[in-house]
């Protein structure tokens, strides 16, 4: 293929300020790519009973219940004044016991707590660690500069699963392969989006090319910290960041750590080339030892 | 405004409880599992410079859970290769050195040592696989980039020629051969007792990447600690001088560059002192230190020689296995994660607010 027919690079935005926890991403990335059950559990974990990206989770909506002053999220800041139909009430959980809420009260103060929900995914790295470790290939990075399992070549070493810095491939102990968010690989190729992005209702998952994710990204930073959400901030967009730049990025409204991100990831594989160095060095160490201990002296 | 985000810094692994409201109603064991998002403010009392060991765990998290995913490698298998394949090098090369310096009663025993260990760790290898059927799939491509990839082709180089030492020194045939087998399995010896530090520290697993400059350097003293703990046991006092000397100097080494290097990591280095994992390296370290001492003591002895050999030989497996535990350990707390890269974050941007 040739470089100006390559498909551009794919991607996600994640805006996390939309979300709504109804987790369709979820259920329709089960669906879609039949991922197994994987425990029907009460977590005791706010509304997230799924609790982690694993070999059968590729899409986990994190759910943070906090006290913060201000508490309500205003799904419709950068839109435009007076086009559309306003707010709609979601039916969204609240804080305080079923019973005991004064309608009013809530609506007139907006309460002194939020939700914090996200949609977590695997990041497609740029400098993907998983791959680079993968003794067998069969990690590779597709036309879409995406990062998919060939299920077929993977016989099951393990190791890409402590090498991802974000906790998202795992070993399905039942069939022993590694699994994770194939960014929908099938529907790519037959021209649509995957299937998480076309089922979120309120585009918090936006799927497309990622250079115009990463504007459009930028732009909604803008648009939120004039609309006085000043805690917004972009997670993995940035090419100089540990991984190079993720091709999942997204829109957070607190630290990465209190969605369960880790705040700064490196590409393991960056210190290598040193590793590398100081294995070799250690080889010649214990050769050199070894023969100085058969210098001198014969008894 | 009420302070629901109380954090109760406990000891231990099980610190940082939730008591986000009425804990009165919630039972012991779901507040166990309901751990916190500890309080804001991560300004306050925190420890700067290297030499801090007291933990700064002022931190925060997602309702307390690990952000790497487990290793689900089995502490048996992989903790087990990491010594064997130790075992196995440094053996070959002693080996090497006993049979160019006259000393067959210690060169052919080493040479069979190599043999089985290699082995019992390809075994140990392909055992741990999700589809062992699949091993040879490893050998379909050669990645730098993978030290699995890397180590498979070391072990692809270095398994025949141990084996091919060990048979002809069994048999007596082909001695030609036997002898480029024996210089063959010595220099590549050490390469397969090291690889296995870069293989474990390619991870973002905090135990085991922030030790990577050390790591290979304990592993090579602990392999020598225990071949030449092997040495002692098979050989008679009168040729396993050499081998005394490489097990003594390879325990030394090994306690001290471990403890230099768990030391040196500062927060993430915890885990090798805590739990299972701090269990294991203290005993580890003990019996590293008794072997040593017992092979320079006893060494008129056949039978203490032995004892010391064996005591190097069980330090050596269980420093493996502290590593291997240590990584486990830190993978399962998000402190380890999540406190160093917030630190890093912070760094650069007082170093960026002075420059800019």
């Amino acid at each position: 293929m040739t470089q100006d027919e390559s498909p551009s690079r794919k991607g996600f935005f994640t805006d996390t300020s939309v979300c709504i926890g109804c987790k369709a991403c979820e259920v329709a990335c089960k669906e879609w790519n039949m991922v197994p059950e994987d425990g029907l559990d009460f977590l005791a974990m706010s509304f997230d009973n799924t609790g982690r990206l694993s070999a059968d989770t590729w899409r986990h909506v994190a759910f943070i219940e906090q006290r913060e002053p201000l508490g309500h999220q205003d799904s419709g800041v950068g839109r435009p004044a007076g086009e559309g139909p306003g707010p709609v009430n979601l039916g969204m959980p609240s804080f305080g016991l079923p019973g005991q809420r004064t309608g009013e009260h809530d609506e007139a103060e907006g309460g002194d707590f939020r939700w914090l929900m996200s949609s977590d995914v695997c990041k497609h790295c740029t400098s993907a660690a998983c791959l680079d470790v993968c003794p067998t290939g069969a990690l590779f990075r597709t036309e879409f500069d995406t990062v998919v399992v060939q299920e077929d070549i993977c016989n099951g070493c393990g190791y890409c699963v402590p090498a991802c810095p974000y906790g998202v491939i795992d070993r399905r102990e039942v069939d022993g392969r590694a699994w994770k968010c194939t960014l929908c690989y099938d529907r790519l190729g037959a021209g649509m989006e995957p299937a998480c992005a076309k089922a979120c209702p309120t585009d918090s998952i936006q799927f497309g090319d990622v250079d115009e994710l990463r504007e459009r990204a930028r732009k909604r930073v803008e648009d939120l910290h004039e609309a006085g959400v000043s805690s917004a901030r972009l997670y993995g967009e940035d090419p100089d960041n540990g991984v190079d730049g993720t091709g999942a990025f997204f829109l957070l409204l607190d630290e990465p750590e209190v969605y369960g991100l880790p705040p700064d990831p490196v590409v393991t594989t960056r210190d290598l080339p040193s590793m590398w160095r100081h294995a070799g060095a250690a080889a010649l160490v214990l050769l050199a030892g070894a023969t100085a201990a058969f210098a001198g002296r014969r008894s | 405004m009420t302070n629901p985000d109380k954090t109760g810094e406990g000891a231990g692994t099980a610190g940082r409880e939730a008591i986000t409201g009425a804990t009165d109603v919630v039972s012991a064991e779901q507040r166990e599992r309901h751990k916190d998002h500890p309080r804001r403010g991560r300004r306050g009392g925190r420890g700067r410079g290297e030499a801090t060991r007291v933990p700064d765990a002022d931190f925060r998290s997602y309702h307390g859970r690990p952000v790497l995913n487990q290793i689900v490698w089995e502490a048996r298998d992989i903790g087990g290769y990491l010594f064997l394949g130790g075992l196995a090098g440094a053996s070959s090369v002693l080996a090497a050195g006993a049979e160019h310096t006259g000393r067959p009663e210690l060169a052919r025993p080493l040479k069979y040592t190599a043999l089985a260990a290699i082995s019992g760790s390809t075994a140990a290898l392909i055992h741990d696989l999700g589809r062992p059927e699949r091993f040879l799939n490893m050998l379909r491509v050669f990645k730098p980039t993978s030290p699995m990839s890397m180590g498979s082709w070391i072990l692809m180089g270095y398994g025949p020629l141990a084996g091919v030492a060990a048979v002809t020194a069994a048999t007596g045939w082909f001695p030609r051969i036997g002898r480029a087998a024996t210089i063959g399995a010595a220099l590549t010896g050490p390469l397969v007792a090291t690889y296995t530090a870069p293989l474990i520290c390619d991870t973002a697993v905090p135990a085991w990447h922030e030790g990577y400059r050390e790591m290979p350097f304990v592993f090579a003293s602990s392999a020598a600690s225990a071949a030449g703990g092997m040495g002692l046991i098979v050989a008679p006092t009168a040729q396993s001088r050499p081998a005394r000397r490489v097990a003594v100097g390879g325990a030394l080494i090994e306690v001290a560059t471990s403890t230099y290097m768990e030391r040196r990591m500062g927060l993430v280095g915890e885990p090798y002192e805590q739990g299972r994992a701090g269990k294991l390296t203290r005993a580890a370290k003990a019996l590293t230190l008794a072997g040593a001492v017992g092979a320079v003591l006893g060494r008129r002895s056949r039978a203490v020689s032995a004892v010391s050999g064996a005591a190097l030989l069980a330090g050596s497996a269980l420093t493996r296995l502290g590593v291997f535990e240590a990584g486990v350990q830190s993978a399962a707390d998000p402190k380890y994660t999540v406190v160093p890269q917030r630190r890093r974050l912070e760094e650069r941007k007082r170093a960026a607010a002075k420059t800019g």
